[in-house]
């Protein structure tokens, strides 16, 4: 117990997304409701960002713009005072995707709605079971 | 389903912070995700592209081709909402038009779609008469905001920015009219097929940049090549290279962001929105 | 540098598609044209590319001109090359044949339609060709998204169905993107030979072998391996029939390619085999795919909706002979991926022309069918032979590879199961035929016409058909050939031979 301790407290930003994708994938996994599933999908896409994001981060870093006056381009640049670009426009990326896949899922669920009049996945399924 | 969910919700959580104790330290400068690939960026970014912003550097040009596909992804998810939901063939259903003068409501069911006259407008079936403040106030909104889209991607270079986030914007101002007068007025304005050729024109300046960038002799999206149309040197190029591609971002961005709105508050009908 | 063909192969029908959705609104004609002319184009480099790799090795293209590690670099192998020829080759014969099909259903929005045909194409040969673990995941994110779009074009359940798929695929690829985000953590690197060799001394770690774990799921949702096939079946039953005959074929084949890459030079072989040590498991896996699989196509009624089971036992044969552990299985895994592609793409297309027939592809609705489609009925006799294993056909060479496979790894579970999944297809088609060729025409829902009178499809959709059912002998017959040539050179040498 001792040592679990300082090691959750040393890297509690991956403790606190895994807990966000947990919540996610179970709201994927066992909700209902179709627009509920939907919001699962964005925390658990969110998690993932929030994990990249971290691996991102440097003690001490600031945002990855240098600093540009009169040397522009001559002077050298520590990468220690910058925190790690790479992941961010990873996430950038991931962002869009997510934003993407949101809007052809909404586009499906309006199509849902239209034809069953509801969105709870078990009464689509009786109705379909009905026929 | 429930119990099930739980299972493997806590069997993946368990796996991800297992894993998590072979980790570097949070924020270590010594991390192999700080020393192996990513001081290179830091330190030569702004020699070899001139762009003293980092991330749109490594965006647009040392991963660019990875954001030509994260546009295109976009690009689909535009496509994806029009095919999916977008009828053109509809019934003429229920339909109020108000007379301008007088005030009074119509309401037409079925028919024949009547033609457009000053005399008449035609309204939304939830239809509030008082809205004179939002509209006027939206109106004098919207130019700002396009103004302030246009600086984002711009400034994408020396400020967080760029052709995502400014395409949101200008995207939002025209969605604001939207919202505030109603779809009709908005598309009047900013026809679907303007909106859907621009959805494409876009992503294609992007891809054509890449592809002028060959026919110059050079890799594709290799920028450097494009000094020899640019009459600038070949860092200078790079930096001139991104903002093209920024704007061509910007371009889809906007109009998909446009074309999904209407497409999702109409229900593919492109009448009534929100 | 000079050589820009396997970056062409990508953008231009990437340009192609833009044009395609562009073109809709100005000329409407034009649409089709441009589409055939961008799959074509696609064809056409991915064969020079794959050409020159078997001339003159391995090919790398670094994009905007930073070198790998940095920027993002392709690099096709022959692995890479033949899966690319199969993926473009079929898509664009695809096209071609169901022009008539596609054409009906979508009258409208044809532009649309092609926009996201080529754009899926875009992505599935982009997945093939990248040397990038990131570019690989926005890429599959590219071909997820559009046959999300294009499968919710379908009637009925099609976009329930869709949304599901949705659901599930969207879990995958955040899986992959998880799996990718833990090998960058511990590596630094995003590039496939970089990870390749900076993992090497990482094996002991216990986050590469999570990294591994959410890789192998993540591909495994999007392949539809046993467990996690949930999505197929409605997904691809109730597709419109071009865009099935499309996707069935080639996304499953794809992920199991991306399964082969990064087992072989991601986290190489003996990683996969030596430290991990998951093959047994991995073949029992497969072994319980190819009998749920086969099982399940028994309990089907409707001809689509059984093809698509079949899909997801002969995923098992994939991953398990990538799993045997040695040269004949993986030989057989690769092999199986082209005949696979081929195999289904044969079914689904028949399946479309019937359906472009007789709009009903319930078993009981087949009665007859030989009398009326003798041609499209013989295609997919063909194929079903193939499915089933008969020589000369190409399905069973890969089977027997992998029959060997499973004997020299002493495998003998994943042997009898292979054996029992062609008995169960030799059941499923024959009872096909039998309803084909037996049925009582008369008895069947008929539209209109007479019994004996002959309703075969259009010649441009039976051209297609017939080519592809020819190449079943014909990549049959030039096995040796193909597997020497091609097959051989990539097999890892960390494999037992």
């Amino acid at each position: 117990m001792s040592e679990l301790i300082p090691l959750i407290v040393a890297k509690y930003n991956y403790w606190l997304y895994i807990i966000l994708m947990m919540i996610g994938l179970y709201a994927m996994i066992a909700k209902n409701n179709l627009v509920k599933k939907l919001v699962g999908m964005n925390i658990f896409q969110t998690s993932i960002i929030l994990f990249y994001v971290s691996i991102g981060c440097k003690k001490g870093g600031t945002i990855p713009i240098i600093h540009h006056g009169i040397h522009a381009g001559r002077h050298v640049v520590d990468p220690a005072h910058y925190v790690n670009p790479l992941p961010h426009v990873l996430m950038l990326t991931a962002i869009v995707v997510s934003v993407s896949t949101l809007g052809v899922a909404l586009a499906l669920a309006v199509k849902i709605y239209n034809r069953y009049k509801t969105l709870e996945e078990d009464e689509i399924l009786a109705r379909l079971r009905a026929k | 389903m429930k119990t099930a969910g739980i299972i493997i919700v806590l069997l993946a959580g368990a796996l991800l912070l297992y894993a998590t104790r072979d980790f570097p330290p949070w924020g270590a400068l010594d991390s192999p995700a700080s020393t192996h690939v990513s001081p290179r960026y830091l330190q030569k970014a702004m020699e070899e592209t001139a762009v003293p912003n980092v991330v749109t550097a490594v965006l647009a040009d040392y991963r660019g081709f990875d954001t030509m596909f994260e546009t295109t992804v976009i690009f689909c998810a535009g496509i994806g909402c029009f095919i999916l939901l977008r009828v053109f063939r509809q019934r003429p259903g229920d339909r109020y038009y108000r007379h301008i003068a007088t005030e009074i409501t119509l309401h037409i069911k079925g028919g024949r779609i009547p033609k457009k006259s000053s005399e008449f407008e035609r309204i939304d079936a939830l239809w509030t008469p008082y809205d004179l403040i939002i509209k006027t106030v939206c109106r004098i909104l919207v130019p700002f905001i396009q103004l302030f889209a246009l600086y984002v991607i711009a400034h994408g270079h020396h400020s967080p920015g760029g052709g995502f986030q400014g395409g949101v914007i200008l995207g939002a101002s025209v969605i604001l009219l939207a919202i505030s007068h109603n779809m009709r007025t908005a598309i009047d304005r900013f026809s679907e097929k303007t909106n859907n050729l621009l959805m494409a024109i876009g992503v294609f300046i992007y891809t054509g940049i890449g592809t002028v960038c060959i026919l110059l002799g050079a890799g594709f999206l290799d920028y450097r090549s494009l000094s020899a149309v640019l009459f600038v040197d070949k860092i200078m190029a790079r930096s001139h290279g991104i903002f093209g591609v920024e704007i061509g971002v910007g371009i889809t961005v906007m109009a998909v962001m446009i074309s999904i709105y209407n497409n999702l508050a109409s229900a593919g009908k492109q009448d009534e929105g929100l | 540098m000079n050589d820009h063909t396997p970056a062409l192969l990508i953008i231009l029908p990437l340009l192609f598609a833009f044009m395609v959705s562009g073109m809709a609104w100005i000329k409407k004609s034009l649409c089709y044209p441009l589409a055939v002319a961008g799959s074509g184009l696609c064809a056409f480099f991915s064969i020079r590319v794959f050409t020159h790799v078997l001339r003159h090795g391995t090919m790398q293209y670094s994009l905007g001109g930073w070198e790998a590690p940095w920027g993002i670099g392709y690099h096709v192998d022959l692995l890479n090359g033949v899966v690319l020829v199969a993926v473009s080759v079929l898509a664009f014969i695809n096209m071609i044949a169901t022009r008539k099909a596609a054409a009906i259903q979508f009258p409208e929005k044809e532009g649309a339609f092609y926009a996201l045909y080529l754009l899926f194409i875009v992505g599935l040969v982009g997945i093939v060709a990248t040397g990038d673990l990131f570019n690989l995941y926005v890429l599959l994110e590219v071909a997820s998204l559009t046959s999300y779009a294009l499968i919710a074009l379908g009637e009925g359940r099609a976009p329930l169905s869709s949304l599901n798929y949705l659901y599930m695929g969207t879990i995958g690829g955040c899986f992959y993107l998880l799996g990718v985000g833990y090998l960058y953590i511990m590596t630094g690197s995003l590039n496939m030979a970089d990870v390749a060799s900076l993992l090497r001394p990482l094996y002991e770690s216990g986050a590469i072998w999570v990294a591994f774990t959410f890789c192998m799921v993540g591909i495994g949702v999007k392949m539809a391996f046993f467990p996690l096939h949930v999505w197929l079946p409605n997904a691809y039953t109730y597709a419109p029939s071009a865009v099935s005959s499309l996707i069935a074929p080639l996304m499953t084949k794809v992920m199991v390619y991306v399964m082969i890459r990064l087992m072989i030079s991601v986290f190489c072989v003996d990683f996969a085999f030596s430290v991990l040590d998951l093959g047994s498991a991995m073949v029992w896996l497969s072994i319980l795919a190819i009998v749920m699989g086969a099982a399940l196509a028994l309990a089907q009624k409707n001809l689509k909706r059984l093809f698509c089971y079949i899909i997801v036992s002969e995923i098992g044969y994939m991953v398990g002979g990538a799993w045997l552990g040695n040269a004949a299985g993986m030989t057989g895994a690769i092999l199986h991926i082209l005949n696979d592609a081929l195999m289904t793409i044969c079914l689904f297309l028949a399946a479309g022309t019937i359906h472009y027939r007789i709009n009903n592809l319930d078993l009981d609705h087949l009665q007859g069918l030989f009398g009326r489609m003798p041609v499209t009925m013989a295609c997919l006799v063909a194929a079903g032979l193939s499915i089933i294993g008969v020589p000369p056909t190409c399905g069973f060479f890969s089977k027997w590879y992998l029959i060997t496979g499973a004997l020299q790894a002493g495998q003998y579970g994943f042997m009898a199961a292979l054996l029992f999944s062609s008995l169960v297809n030799v059941i499923l088609f024959f009872r096909v035929f039998e309803i084909g060729y037996y049925g009582d025409p008369g008895h069947g829902h008929m539209h209109g016409s007479s019994p004996e009178t002959r309703t075969e499809a259009p010649a441009a959709m039976l051209a297609p058909l017939l080519i592809l059912s020819a190449g079943l002998v014909v990549m049959g017959v030039f096995t040796g050939s193909i597997v020497a040539a091609v097959i051989d050179p990539i097999i890892p040498a960390g494999l037992a031979r």
